[in-house]
């Protein structure tokens, strides 16, 4: 048991109780949690400072514009119906298109116009945000994924994580659907994670739940090896994401539109640490690295420089 | 800096907690352990007479001064007599008094007295003035003083020489001078006073029982009380032992007998003694109200019974609460809501264990089916949880009336569950069963049953409870540990596992 936690310490894992004391609550001031709580507000504070966000099509708030819904997707057979309190991808459904009066999702499921109502309505009372509280629920545009993760997911949108640390991304990794995670990017419904390098934007291994996988367990694609295009304005969006938002610690949700290319999803005050699986990496070592050596008051693009040079897989030891 | 503060709050709010908890214990004797039981003797004086034709005034001499026993309590049966009790010079008196009575009367004392070594003897007396005695007398002590005293270094060893010679009675030429054949001790005691009066040091005989395990009458015995200059020594006139028989209880000292009558004949004084076991926290309270001391009508035995009961309960909350940091914080167990598992295992305390966690999974169980069937209405959120608790509510009071039928009590004390919390966790738990699937569901749902067992069985620690009521600034030190707790950044138990790809994967 002490050789683990030995391990995982010179290896410079962090831990919850780390995360939680040492940067959460150190670098993210709680006045500024609701700038990324709500999906909403991140997605306009991103739309005047320039970031790339999917298209919104609507809001829906209150009980009586459930029924507004058809109006609202008359032009788009597709979109998603995101809480904008949800967390952990709760309540998020994806259409993919129409099927007569049903809507069709992405995985197939025809849904009619009473169960959309139903859950509409169950995230406005809030079933899906933290602590139950009102909610609304964004309309927005669908992303159509890039091709190029085709082979290694299983339907839905991959996405990538990169966890920004006071303005520098420290750690990248790319979320698979899959079978078991019915489509969801969500690592602990069962999608694959896998580590990115910050340096190349090329893919790692990957790793379900605690469990290293080098193909993905649907498509039976090797992970690794694939190269992430527009690596450079993926970290350039995740590094302005700071001067966003304020929050020193956060992880950035980013998709790659076929079309319209790298799209912030939403951002997260308490980013995950299955990214340090995906990666095969401690946190703790870059953090501690980028706390030691960084220089704080530079632009996004310095920032980026320094990251791309810094943490280049594999990150060694921090030095004397 | 900041790590300084949090350290110096710890260490300011351990010691607080400590020297409380210390001086509660030493100082005003609270027990340490739950049903502690503290030695009490009651001892009884019945004072029997004939009444004269006129006013009687009968006067019982009472404890007043009793080194390593301290007074509980007291008190007088004296059936239409007036009562006073004063402190004389000899020590304290009881008088009663009626303007007239008929038939032989019976008045009592009662005390309980409890060993309490902290009780020391008054102070320094003056020097005796010599006795008054006739040429012959005064000769035959001068030279029994002066044999004894050849044969003595201080006052210790001359008043056992001088015991000795007394005791030993007609062999001695002096000493068979001052006594009758067949003398008792305490005329034996009383004559070293007389002589130790001569020799310049200070004596007086005492009167006292012996407190005994068996219950029935006892005599009172004497002892010499000599003073050295410093202190008080003691010496049984009989066996010539030095030293105040850690059983004695002193009742009276000088010369007269333990009662007189004004008015009255055939009187008779009985003594008894009774063992008992009181609990140790009614014999500090009472102690404390005869101190004048505050602590205890601060403390919460000051309030009304009821309330204190809820206040045991309540003062285990943070322990129960404490259980459920470490369990998260060191350990990593994942619960549904934060404190709910302290909640259901307050409820556990009248279900017990096994119950309580049968109970409360038939329930949930029961409720999530319930919950799974509401799904399919499409019920709004509010309405739909006012649902749930309904059922709940209906579900404990069937499972209720179920186990009456059955005779199965435990089932009864069902109506103690929180039943708001538990449709709450039915609506979280089915939220996760339905978005994260049903192994997290249930992985919750154990969870938050295994903390609720372990925060019951914590709290469910006898000796735990008493010193949580007892002692409530001992939960400064819970405070003090989850200000450390707080601080605590290292790895959880279940991130060893979950992390453990860290420790097979380093090698290539």
């Amino acid at each position: 048991m002490f050789g683990r936690y030995r391990t995982l310490s010179s290896e410079g894992v962090l831990g919850l109780n780390r995360r939680n004391g040492d940067y959460i609550l150190k670098f993210n001031p709680r006045r500024r949690y609701p700038l990324v709580d709500d999906k909403l507000k991140t997605k306009r504070l991103a739309l005047e400072a320039g970031i790339a966000v999917p298209r919104l099509y609507g809001v829906i708030e209150t009980q009586r514009e459930i029924r507004s819904l058809p109006a609202i997707v008359r032009d788009h057979a597709e979109f998603v119906l995101k809480p904008a309190h949800g967390s952990a991808g709760d309540g998020i459904v994806v259409i993919s298109g129409r099927s007569g009066s049903r809507y069709r999702t992405i995985n197939g499921e025809l849904l009619d116009q009473g169960w959309l109502s139903h859950h509409l309505s169950n995230a406005i009372n809030g079933q899906f945000s933290l602590g139950g509280v009102q909610d609304v629920v964004i309309v927005e545009y669908m992303v159509h994924f890039t091709p190029l993760f085709e082979r290694i997911s299983y339907q839905g949108v991959p996405d990538i994580r990169v966890i920004v640390f006071r303005g520098f991304p420290v750690m990248a990794m790319v979320r698979l659907p899959t079978r078991a995670s019915r489509g969801k990017a969500n690592l602990h419904q069962g999608a694959v994670g896998a580590g990115i390098d910050i340096a190349s934007g090329i893919t790692l291994d990957g790793v379900v739940g605690t469990e290293v996988v080098t193909h993905h367990p649907d498509t039976t694609h090797a992970i690794s090896g694939v190269s992430v295009p527009d690596w450079d304005t993926i970290l350039d969006i995740s590094a302005r994401c700071y001067e966003l938002t304020g929050l020193g610690y956060i992880g950035v949700d980013i998709v790659l539109d076929r079309d319209l290319g790298p799209l912030v999803l939403e951002l997260n005050a308490r980013p995950g640490l299955a990214i340090q699986i995906a990666n095969r990496q401690g946190l703790l070592r870059r953090l501690e690295l980028c706390q030691a050596r960084a220089d704080f008051s530079a632009p996004p693009s310095q920032r980026v420089a320094f990251a791309k040079q810094a943490f280049a897989h594999p990150v060694g030891p921090v030095g004397p | 800096m900041n790590n300084r503060h949090l350290y110096t709050l710890t260490a300011a709010l351990t010691v607080l907690a400590l020297a409380l908890f210390a001086y509660k214990v030493r100082v005003l004797g609270f027990p340490l352990a739950p049903q502690e039981q503290t030695e009490v003797w009651n001892v009884e004086a019945s004072v029997n007479f004939d009444p004269g034709p006129a006013a009687v005034i009968a006067t019982l001499r009472i404890p007043g001064l009793t080194p390593g026993f301290s007074l509980l309590d007291e008190n007088f049966v004296s059936r239409g007599f007036g009562l006073t009790t004063r402190n004389a010079q000899a020590g304290r008196e009881a008088q009663w008094a009626v303007r007239q009575a008929s038939g032989r009367q019976a008045l009592y004392y009662r005390a309980l007295v409890y060993r309490d070594s902290r009780i020391a003897e008054d102070t320094t007396p003056p020097f005796p003035a010599p006795p008054v005695l006739d040429e012959p007398s005064r000769i035959a002590m001068e030279g029994l003083i002066a044999d004894v005293r050849r044969q003595s270094a201080d006052v210790a060893t001359f008043t056992a020489e001088l015991l000795r010679r007394i005791t030993a009675g007609e062999s001695d030429p002096y000493a068979s001078l001052f006594l009758r054949k067949e003398s008792t001790p305490a005329q034996h005691a009383k004559l070293a006073t007389v002589i130790l009066a001569g020799a310049q040091i200070p004596a007086r005989v005492a009167y006292g029982v012996r407190l005994r395990r068996e219950t029935g009458s006892v005599k009172a015995e004497p002892l010499l009380e000599v003073h050295d200059g410093v202190q008080w020594l003691y010496f049984d006139p009989q066996t010539r032992q030095q030293g105040l028989p850690p059983d004695f209880l002193i009742w009276w000292r000088g010369d007269d007998g333990i009662a007189s009558i004004e008015g009255g004949s055939n009187l008779e004084v009985e003594l008894a003694v009774q063992q008992n076991l009181l609990d140790s926290m009614l014999v500090t309270e009472r102690r404390a109200e005869r101190s004048g001391s505050h602590a205890v009508e601060f403390s919460l035995f000051s309030l009304p019974i009821a309330t204190q009961a809820v206040y045991s309960v309540l003062l285990m909350i943070p322990i129960g609460a404490l259980v459920i940091v470490l369990l998260r914080n060191f350990i990593g167990v994942k619960t549904f809501g934060t404190f709910m598992p302290v909640l259901v295992a307050l409820a556990f305390r009248e279900t017990l264990l096994l119950w309580g966690v049968a109970l409360f999974a038939v329930v949930v169980s029961l409720g999530l089916i319930v919950r799974f069937y509401l799904e399919r209405l499409r019920l709004l959120l509010v309405p739909r949880l006012t649902c749930v608790l309904t059922v709940v509510v209906l579900l404990m009071a069937g499972i209720s009336v179920l186990s009456q039928r059955l005779d199965l009590q435990p089932g009864l004390s069902i109506a103690l569950f929180p039943m708001v919390i538990i449709s709450m966790t039915i609506e979280r738990m089915s939220i996760v069963w339905e978005e994260r699937g049903a192994s997290e569901a249930v992985q919750e749902g154990v969870g938050s049953l295994l903390v609720a067992a372990v925060a019951y069985l914590v709290m469910g620690l006898k000796w735990l409870e008493h010193l949580a009521f007892v002692f409530p600034e001992l939960l400064l030190l819970v405070i003090a540990i989850t200000l450390i707790v707080g601080r605590y950044t290292g790895y959880r138990l279940l991130e060893l596992l979950r992390f453990k790809a860290f420790a097979q994967g380093r090698g290539p």
